[in-house]
């Protein structure tokens, strides 16, 4: 009986050290919560906050009168803030769209065919993941501004079409450098190498095209791949910053990123409640983003990992 | 796929792009009937590699090689001259060699620090996650990603605003304690700990992400066999998770400390490189150099310089990849 009634309090004390546990455990993920999610709740705190009050101590931990003026003060001061907006989108959805179709026709290619130069050509591409983005900044850079150069020579022949071709010099400078990204081709290899060659073999028995095996076979098996490399490129190309920093020469042809730190080192830089309200702008697109992939998100970065 | 009725295929039926030897076709005779068939059997092919491999050779691939090139010139409008290896030898020894040696300096240190917090973060906070369910999970990874999605740029503004030396968060936070004020970012001695501090506050995401995934293939039996012999929570952790999780660690190690290696955004936004150079980092560096000074030729030789430390690190990764563990 003493041995039943000690096996009881064992048990009990187990249960209550585990609840204990488990809220040990609550508490310090939560804490962790907390401080990483820290930066972008102040930033938005300090945006909703009123201009006067936001340099006032102790600082409002929420915001007691909470207001837009702050957005509507970035707007006034950066009236290009939209544009800078659309700008980005438009840079990082072409070039997103681009290399999801470019990257699973090149995967497939080098995971399922086999042709003279496949092996030489997927290792350049292997030895170019290796290769850090700051080795081509300069020599893209003086690329870019020939390219330029030349543009601006065909230009001065049809003065009419100086905008279009303005246009295209900002833009192609930005994307098409960064259509020369080789990670997405490296993730589709990967993937299209586990599908089952028998579907593709029997529809090319079946008489299916080259083009139709690729588009009706290939492609809609690849749809988790598409979809992993579509949002990280997206990412990538919406989150850039050196690269559009360098050779975006007008203000009207800004991503966020650089119109963001265009304006922090304008005399509106010190206006933190302007500054937090411009950040919350261009914070917004991604956050909402992030929630609607969520899923992907995390099982991209798994297969990232897994192929290296 | 897997169930198939009927004969097991003995012989795979292969597509005749790859099996046929080339022949030529018989309207032409000798090397040019060969180019004939092997481009029908491979245009293809070529066809589906074309547009990335366009972009990859006039973007990346032929920059690249200028960049080699570049190393050992002088660069100008004009015309670049070849000077041999004066811009290393300006680099290491030259009169500006003093903040490359304090950049590379600023650089390891912020690596060590965010590399060595980052992993012992990621692997703490997958560890207490393992026990609760699902939902929970991967909400709280949830949280831990999401400022990994904004952009560093608008984080490291954000952070500015932390750091202010008079309204700052940081130093009201410190005024409760009656500690300080700080000059986070101005002052030069503790700059680049501010910088190092904005990096490590958060929780490494991509590492949670990748450790919890890496532990759900931990078998079971492991730990069962643990909890028999009576090992609390922190033994089986200790003893069990952290060393299976090794690829995962030294896998994460390395791609932190390539990223590390690679910052500027945040330093560029922060600071920019500043004050009196006490938060340059390399690719900080190389940006000045290009363009500021203009001194192509030197950047492009910085950034070689960036590139044999990272091909090293990436070169250990393939490496301890390629060993695999064994439960």
């Amino acid at each position: 009986m003493l041995a039943a009634l000690s096996r009881r309090r064992t048990a009990r004390q187990r249960l209550t050290s585990g609840l204990a546990l488990k809220a040990f455990i609550y508490g310090l993920l939560t804490l962790g919560a907390i401080v990483s999610l820290f930066p972008l709740y102040w930033m938005f705190n300090t945006a909703f906050t009123p201009g006067s009050e936001v340099i006032k101590l102790p600082p409002e931990l929420i915001p007691k009168n909470p207001s837009l003026e702050n957005f509507s003060l970035v707007v006034k001061a950066a009236p290009n803030i939209w544009r800078w907006g659309a700008n980005t989108l438009f840079i990082a959805l072409v070039t997103m769209g681009l290399h999801v179709l470019f990257d699973a026709m090149s995967g497939y290619a080098f995971a399922k065919r086999r042709f003279p130069g496949s092996r030489i050509l997927f290792w350049l591409v292997i030895a170019a993941l290796m290769i850090p983005g700051q080795v081509t900044l300069v020599p893209l850079y003086i690329m870019i501004s020939d390219m330029r150069q030349v543009l601006t020579e065909i230009t001065a022949g049809w003065p009419q079409h100086a905008m279009v071709m303005e246009a295209a010099s900002n833009y192609g400078a930005v994307i098409l450098p960064g259509l020369a990204d080789v990670i997405g081709i490296f993730l589709m290899k990967q993937f299209i190498q586990t599908l089952p060659s028998e579907l593709e073999e029997a529809a090319r028995i079946d008489g299916a095209s080259e083009l139709g095996i690729f588009t009706r076979i290939i492609l809609p098996l690849s749809a988790p791949a598409l979809a992993v490399n579509a949002i990280f490129a997206f990412q990538r190309y919406w989150n850039a910053f050196l690269w559009p920093l360098v050779v975006l020469q007008k203000q009207e042809y800004y991503t966020l990123q650089v119109g963001l730190s265009f304006v922090y080192r304008s005399e509106f830089g010190t206006n933190y409640g302007l500054l937090m309200a411009g950040a919350a702008m261009a914070a917004i697109p991604m956050i909402i983003f992030f929630f609607a992939f969520q899923r992907y998100f995390m099982a991209g970065i798994r297969i990232g990992a897994l192929k290296g | 796929m897997e169930c198939r009725s009927g004969p097991p295929l003995t012989v795979e039926r292969k597509a005749d792009y790859m099996t046929k030897a080339p022949q030529a076709a018989p309207i032409f005779g000798g090397p040019l009937g060969f180019l004939v068939s092997a481009w029908n059997r491979y245009k293809w092919s070529y066809f589906f590699i074309a547009p990335s491999m366009f972009f990859f050779f006039i973007f990346l691939l032929y920059p690249v090689f200028r960049a080699f090139l570049l190393a050992f010139q002088e660069w100008a409008l004009k015309g670049s001259k070849w000077v041999g290896l004066r811009n290393f030898q300006d680099i290491f020894f030259g009169l500006s060699s003093k903040l490359f040696w304090e950049t590379m300096e600023h650089t390891i240190l912020y690596a060590v620090v965010v590399v060595v917090v980052w992993i012992v973060a990621a692997l703490v906070v997958a560890g207490l996650l393992q026990p609760l369910d699902n939902r929970v999970q991967s909400l709280f990874r949830g949280a831990f990603y999401l400022p990994y999605v904004t952009s560093i740029v608008i984080i490291s503004l954000v952070w500015i605003w932390i750091f202010n030396p008079d309204y700052g968060f940081f130093n009201w936070l410190l005024g409760l304690a009656h500690v300080g004020p700080l000059r986070w970012l101005v002052d030069p001695k503790i700059a680049l700990w501010s910088v190092i501090l904005s990096t490590i506050l958060l929780v490494p995401g991509s590492g949670v992400v990748l450790y919890s995934a890496a532990i759900g293939s931990i078998p079971r039996e492991l730990y069962e066999a643990a909890e028999v012999e009576g090992a609390s929570a922190v033994r089986k952790w200790l003893h069990i998770t952290i060393p299976l999780l090794q690829p995962t660690t030294l896998y994460l190690t390395v791609i932190y400390t390539i990223a590390a290696f690679q910052v500027f955004d945040r330093v560029f936004i922060m600071t920019g490189g500043g004050p009196i150079n006490a938060t340059t980092t390399i690719v900080q560096l190389i940006y000045a150099t290009a363009f500021s000074d203009f001194n192509f030729g030197k950047a492009s030789a910085e950034a070689l310089v960036l590139f044999v430390i990272i091909a090293a690190f990436s070169t250990v990764q393939f490496k301890l990849l390629s060993t695999e563990v064994e439960y």
